[in-house]
């Protein structure tokens, strides 16, 4: 049993959040960059660029490249995990690329890329979600124009409950995982991948509850860069 | 007055009554901002100045390059900008021969020179003829963010003024993000302290007095 007296195995509602703590701008040899907590994800991004693309034969004269990618260290995990890119990591670089690519304004870089470097120290469920949420806080901190700050979050089905941002026993115990990266002010979708099975009308209520999530992401993003301003701020 | 630093997303204002300009997009019938900046809301356009952000280069900026490369009859000159420029053998200060160029200068050599070019796809030429051009044979250079050149130089260069009257130093700004500085070694020290600070506080009200105050004013 995951949830017990509308309480689930931490201790959270089903639609509440694990405690984040974001802060901006923490690499000084990075354009931009953020160092992300959220429960127990540990979330290292770094932006660099946008910078001469190379080879050369890679640059589109029309636009930026945007090229993001997601690493996790060998001891983020219980069981070390052996280092390098593998099949998974792959398909999170290209598809949290194709999410930060769709916010910004790459017509106004041509023939440049913007790199990109998630990192996660420290996994516990949802580090895809971590990891966008962070590159949205580095790519702002980097001064790279965007559309919006894009964020990410995700819902899931626990015990034929819908509930909100999984911890990793729920993840793998429960029915079903939904992240979803959203640009909060339009609401535009940038990513959505689902695992596991959930009727259309449960899928429906986790999407909408992870918009929820998302945007109260969205608030401690931009609280983060704020309060990288504000240190110096005389009274 | 306060200064307002938005961030990506924020609405800046109405499109109805005001027209986006640098830094601001517009959607629907509201303007926002598309980067990270101090909002600037006076006559017709919003702009937002950025407070991050690499090098873009502009027609007529004085910038420091680094010899990058050596052709025949050209260089390629590294301007801290995501594009390579190119500076050809007319636009030299020299009188020279086809394949004479590595005689003047060699990949390395520091020069200051003017942008002169720069077309749709960020192909951009630099020109060494004109009053701040040279090629840079002593003192230091360093780097800082290029958005923070406007605030080290001031209004009217009266920052750049300040830091000038009480080092003692020589100082040429490059719109790169490059500083050039010749003098003593103490001063020159004092110096470099001096702008990381402006750098870091660039966003912040009393600057110019805090400065002062640190260069024993």
């Amino acid at each position: 049993m995951l949830i017990k007296d509308g309480k689930r195995v931490d201790g959270r509602k089903p639609d509440e959040l694990r405690p984040i703590k974001i802060e901006a701008g923490v690499l000084y040899r990075a354009d931009g960059s953020c160092y992300l907590e959220w429960g127990g994800n540990k979330v290292l991004a770094a932006v660099y660029g946008p910078r001469e693309a190379l080879p050369r034969h890679i640059q589109d004269p029309t636009k930026a490249l945007v090229n993001a990618r997601y690493n996790m260290a060998s001891f983020s995990v219980e069981e070390r995990k052996r280092p390098g890119p593998d099949r998974r990591s792959i398909e999170i670089s290209k598809v949290t690329s194709e999410a930060l690519e769709s916010v910004i304004f790459t017509e106004l870089f041509p023939r440049t890329v913007i790199d990109i470097s998630i990192e996660v120290l420290d996994a516990e469920a949802g580090t895809r979600c971590a990891g966008i949420t962070a590159a949205g806080v580095a790519l702002a901190d980097a001064g790279i124009p965007m559309r919006d700050i894009p964020v990410a979050c995700a819902a899931g089905k626990v015990d034929g409950t819908i509930v909100l941002d999984l911890t990793s026993e729920e993840d793998q115990e429960g029915d079903a995982d939904l992240p979803v990266a959203i640009a909060p002010r339009t609401e535009e979708i940038l990513l959505l991948q689902m695992d596991g099975h959930m009727t259309y009308k449960e899928f429906e209520e986790a999407l909408e509850l992870a918009i929820k999530g998302c945007k109260e992401i969205a608030k401690l993003q931009r609280k983060a860069l704020l309060n990288k301003y504000k240190a110096f701020e005389v009274g | 007055m306060m200064r307002r630093i938005v961030l990506p997303g924020s609405v800046v204002g109405n499109a109805k009554s005001k027209l986006p300009g640098k830094g601001v997009f517009k959607e629907g019938d509201k303007l926002y901002a598309s980067r990270l900046g101090i909002l600037e809301d006076k006559g017709k356009y919003v702009n937002v100045i950025p407070l991050a952000g690499v090098y873009d280069p502009n027609v007529g900026d004085t910038v420091i390059g680094v010899i990058q490369e050596v052709f025949k009859n050209a260089w390629i000159v590294d301007i801290n900008a995501p594009y390579p420029a190119i500076l050809n053998m007319e636009d030299a200060p020299w009188k020279m021969e086809y394949g004479e160029t590595a005689k003047y200068l060699k990949v390395g050599d520091v020069i200051v020179a003017l942008i002169k070019l720069v077309d749709e796809a960020r192909n951009v030429e630099v020109s060494m003829k004109g009053k701040p051009c040279r090629k840079i044979e002593d003192g230091i250079i360093i780097e800082v963010q290029p958005s923070k050149i406007p605030r080290i130089i001031g209004k009217n260069a009266s920052m750049l003024n300040i830091l000038k009257k009480y080092t003692q130093c020589w100082i040429f700004v490059g719109q790169n993000g490059r500083i050039w500085i010749k003098g003593e070694d103490d001063k020159v020290d004092l110096l470099i302290k001096a702008i990381r600070k402006i750098e870091k506080e660039a966003h912040t009200f009393g600057l110019t007095e805090r400065i002062i105050k640190m260069l024993g004013g």
